[in-house]
């Protein structure tokens, strides 16, 4: 279990921008995290990766625990070896190195197992064997993505970290990420899944939780959070459930906020 | 066409000393970001260690003994003075750099004294006589040693884990620590390479002649070097360095036919050279566009 209690996190020493998070991964489990633009997702994935260092940015409260051992402070290459890895926003796959290259770095903590860890890879990502001497900057923005869940894999993590696998990508791509999450995940590692698409995170997710300017506002099992009005009308872009189809006004604007002021 | 020749040759010894340093400083810059200005210094400390140590060590052991402690150094250098600073703006780590190297050459130019020091290597002037050719030994064996070495770095950084590493930092620091990478390993890692290649190439340098405190200015022909080849290239830090050794030998043998130009042309080559090349190629020959300038 992965685990972050009352987290709080602080840019450039005054820029408090997760506020008391908390939040579980259990082993095995598919956890959906929705938020808008600035919620502070990625920052939480920073903080549970020991990448928050980079950024200036630093933990000022609560803990992040694996199998109940901290790990908030401890290095990157620490928590991946740890059995967490992230696949961070943007994909930031190595553009001049080789496909295979780029695989080889992700197994740079589990050196034994480079060969296994490849055909395991390729297995899964039958695309990147075929371009594995391509240099990887070339590669679509579909595959780059495969790339960087590939090169996450390589790590063997029980944990894995996917900061919007979806975005930027068409809709038939998002059914395939879709699809090697879900399989990832039979395979035994537990996904938190960022996503910005919510119909996608919910639809693989068991439960999920919503950000919103560094709080969890919403922590609901998936099949409930699809059906929440604000999840469907802010993230799903559907109308709220009791009022059909109808569009959204500005009362209802105001009542969102309101209640979020209240849930916070 | 016997003195093109000659001047070629000698230029390729020539130019496998700037090689040699040019890649320390690409190796630095690539993967930390900063142009290390402690090179000359670094040089001038391997070449004292080797003349040191030549004595009785012999030659052949003592230059990797001497690289090996020159590396030692440059791992301290990039622990005690660069690793503290990072974060801060490029240039002030470059002139964090400037100081170190001030100061280790006071020191080694202790070690230096006022005696006439030289590494004692094996090949002094002598040379081989190719028909009508004239080659010296100290040349050829400064180009082997380095396609030796170039040959050495290009399966490090192609097939080992700690090379592959290196070039993943280089491209995307972040990525390359979210993937585990030891990012302070790949810095100090870089150090010690540049701190053996620099005491490699100031001894080859220096071979076949004697040196003196001065032989640090040898490395600041790097500059231009990578500045030509492209900050960030390690392909550009070796053929900028040859081509830049053979321009300037090419320019001795030739200078007195253009006695307007004065009798040591030779020396601002590198210069004229880098000067010309940027007007066409603002980011070297083989560098990125986009390197930051210092
Ligand atoms: N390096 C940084 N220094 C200072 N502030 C930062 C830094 N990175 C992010 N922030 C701020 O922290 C807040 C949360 O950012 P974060 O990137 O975590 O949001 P996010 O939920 O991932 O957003 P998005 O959906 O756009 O990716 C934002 O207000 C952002 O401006
Ligand atoms: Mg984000």
């Amino acid at each position: 279990m992965l685990r972050v209690r009352n987290l709080e996190v602080v840019y450039d020493d005054v820029m408090l921008v997760l506020r008391g998070v908390s939040l579980d991964l259990p082993s095995g489990a598919i956890v959906a995290l929705l938020g808008a633009n600035g919620a502070g997702k990625t920052t939480l994935l920073r903080a549970l990766t020991g990448l928050l260092d980079v950024h200036d940015g630093a933990v000022t409260k609560g803990s992040v625990t694996l199998d109940d051992q901290q790990v908030h402070g401890l290095r990157p290459a620490a928590i991946v070896r740890r059995g967490v890895s992230q696949v961070m926003e943007g994909r930031r796959i190595f553009a001049e190195l080789s496909v295979e290259d780029n695989l080889r770095v992700g197994g740079h903590t589990n050196a034994g197992a480079v060969g296994d860890r490849l055909d395991h890879v390729y297995g899964l990502f039958p695309v990147l064997k075929e371009r594995r001497r391509k240099t990887a900057g070339y590669l679509s923005g579909g595959e780059q993505q495969m790339l960087a869940m590939g090169r996450a894999l390589m790590a063997e993590p029980r944990y894995l970290l996917l900061d919007e696998p979806s975005l930027g990508l068409a809709p038939r791509l998002v059914d395939q990420v879709r699809e090697i999450i879900v399989e990832i995940n039979r395979l035994g590692t537990a996904v938190l899944l960022v996503e910005q698409n919510a119909a996608m995170a919910l639809s693989i997710a068991s439960h999920g939780y919503v950000l919103e300017t560094g709080k969890v506002v919403l922590d609901k099992p998936a099949d409930r959070l699809l059906a929440d009005d604000d999840v469907r009308e802010f993230y799903l872009g559907l109308g709220a459930a009791d009022t059909g189809a109808a569009r959204r006004s500005f009362r209802d604007v105001k009542h969102y906020k309101r209640r979020k002021r209240w849930l916070s | 066409m016997i003195a093109l020749l000659e001047g070629i040759v000698r230029g390729l010894g020539v130019g496998s000393v700037y090689a040699l340093l040019a890649l320390g400083f690409v190796i630095i810059y690539k993967a930390t970001r900063v142009i290390s200005f402690a090179q000359p210094a670094l040089m001038l400390a391997g070449v004292v260690l080797v003349s040191h140590l030549a004595g009785p060590l012999g030659f052949w052991v003592a230059l990797p003994v001497a690289a090996l402690l020159t590396a030692v150094l440059a791992l301290g250098i990039e622990r005690g003075a660069v690793r503290p600073m990072v974060g801060r703006p490029a240039f002030v780590v470059a002139i964090i750099t400037l100081g170190v190297d001030v100061a280790i050459r006071v020191v080694v130019n202790i070690f230096i004294g006022l005696d006439v020091r030289n590494v004692h290597d094996p090949w002094g002037l002598d040379s081989w006589q190719l028909g009508s050719l004239q080659v010296q030994q100290r040349h050829v064996a400064a180009f082997l040693a380095t396609a030796l070495l170039v040959a050495a770095l290009f399966a490090f950084f192609r097939f080992t884990r700690m090379g592959l590493a290196m070039r993943a930092a280089a491209d995307d620091q972040e990525a390359a620590l979210a993937q585990g990478v030891s990012v302070g390993a790949v810095f100090a890692l870089s150090w010690a390479l540049a701190g053996a290649l620099a005491a490699v190439g100031g001894t080859f340098a220096t071979a076949g002649v004697s040196f003196d405190g001065n032989l640090w200015l040898t490395a600041l022909v790097a500059l231009p070097v990578i500045i030509l080849g492209g900050l960030d290239s390690l392909p550009g830090a070796v053929l900028g360095g040859l081509a830049v050794g053979v321009a300037q030998e090419l320019v001795a043998t030739y200078q007195n036919d253009l006695p307007w130009l004065g009798g040591n042309v030779s020396v601002i080559t590198p210069y004229v050279l880098m000067l010309l090349v940027l007007l066409v190629r603002p980011y070297g020959l083989f560098g990125t566009r986009e390197v930051e300038r210092v």
